[in-house]
């Protein structure tokens, strides 16, 4: 049982280095997700922000997934899932915790400010 | 196996002692060590995201970002990350000289992109956009702030490394070294993403 999982181990830690393609991979494709959404920002966008936002966030998620793979090196079979299923933990709480805080306060901004009125907020300030 | 036959406990847990590789779990440790600072840069963002709105009548990102500067500075940790890359490939052939050749191309990216920002950070206060002027600045400074401290310390560590490398050579534990700086230096360019996809595209839009 030990020697079948110091044989494993040793075979991960001989492929966690990459390859020279791969890098080059990445690294090629990392330039042009980043050019992209750079150029599109500078030439002031779409007409749409709300697009332009969700194209610039697109190219984000899919450079970061670029660069999990190429440069990290993730997958199902490092460190027996371990590292993928920590990796997935964490996005999930990031997700919820961004997701949650700016929907949170958001609706504090919208449904708080317009009770109160300006004698009461200088009256706050001074 | 005979010891399943005289104890019982056997049958269910492996009682003999048995030696993993060194540093076998390492790389997994300073995974979850990288995942828990994500969350604290989860916490950044989120502060950052709150409060991007919060000018208090003073600049807002369209007067004080510079789009080129911020390319420049992605482009250098981009090259940063690759040429570390080529340190793992050099290492991984066991060329000593050619990984700290390709760690010193590395370091110097990386002071490039830290010499950029303190330019960037400077001119800030230096108009008077400090932290102290919105919530907005504050939140700024504070997150790409702590990324750019996260470069100063994996800068730190490169160099601590190639001393190390020059005096004990590719040993195990310098392997292991390389393997988790390596993960923290494509971890930091992770990072970056996300501090030039919110932090300034969405600002200039």
């Amino acid at each position: 049982m030990s020697d079948t999982h110091a044989h494993h181990d040793d075979h991960d830690h001989g492929h966690a280095h990459g390859s020279y393609a791969g890098y080059i991979k990445g690294f090629v494709l990392s330039v042009i997700l980043t050019a992209i959404p750079f150029g599109l920002v500078m030439a002031g966008g779409f007409d749409s922000r709300a697009l332009t936002a969700v194209t610039v966030i697109g190219f984000a998620v899919v450079q970061i997934l670029v660069h999990m793979v190429y440069f990290l090196h993730m997958n199902g079979t490092q460190e027996e899932g371990w590292t993928l299923l920590s990796t997935i933990f964490t996005i999930v709480v990031v997700v919820i915790l961004l997701a949650g805080s700016l929907w949170v306060m958001y609706h504090m901004n919208n449904n708080m400010m317009p009770q109160m009125n300006h004698e009461l907020m200088q009256g706050l300030g001074s | 196996m005979s010891t399943a036959s005289t104890n019982p406990i056997a049958r269910y847990w492996q009682l003999e002692p048995h030696h993993h590789p060194e540093g076998s779990s390492t790389s997994l440790g300073f995974w979850v060590y990288l995942m828990s600072d994500c969350l604290m840069f989860a916490v950044l963002f989120a502060v950052y995201g709150v409060l991007a709105n919060s000018f208090a009548a003073g600049p807002g990102p369209k007067d004080l970002f510079d789009l080129e500067l911020v390319a420049v500075n992605t482009a250098m940790l981009l090259l940063s990350s690759i040429t570390f890359g080529f340190a793992m490939l050099a290492m991984g052939k066991g060329d000593k000289a050619g990984t700290l050749r390709w760690l010193l191309v590395t370091l110097f990216f990386g002071l490039c992109f830290l010499a950029i920002e303190l330019y960037e950070f400077h001119h800030l206060i230096h108009i008077g956009a400090g932290p102290q002027r919105s919530g907005f600045l504050s939140a700024f400074f504070v997150l790409v702030g702590t990324h750019g401290l996260h470069v100063t310390f994996g800068s730190i560590w490169l160099v601590t490394l190639m001393v190390q490398l020059r005096r004990k050579g590719l040993i195990t534990a310098n392997r292991r070294r390389m393997v988790c700086l390596s993960m923290f230096w494509h971890f930091l360019d992770v990072i970056w993403i996300g501090v030039f996809t919110f932090v300034y595209l969405l600002g200039m839009i």
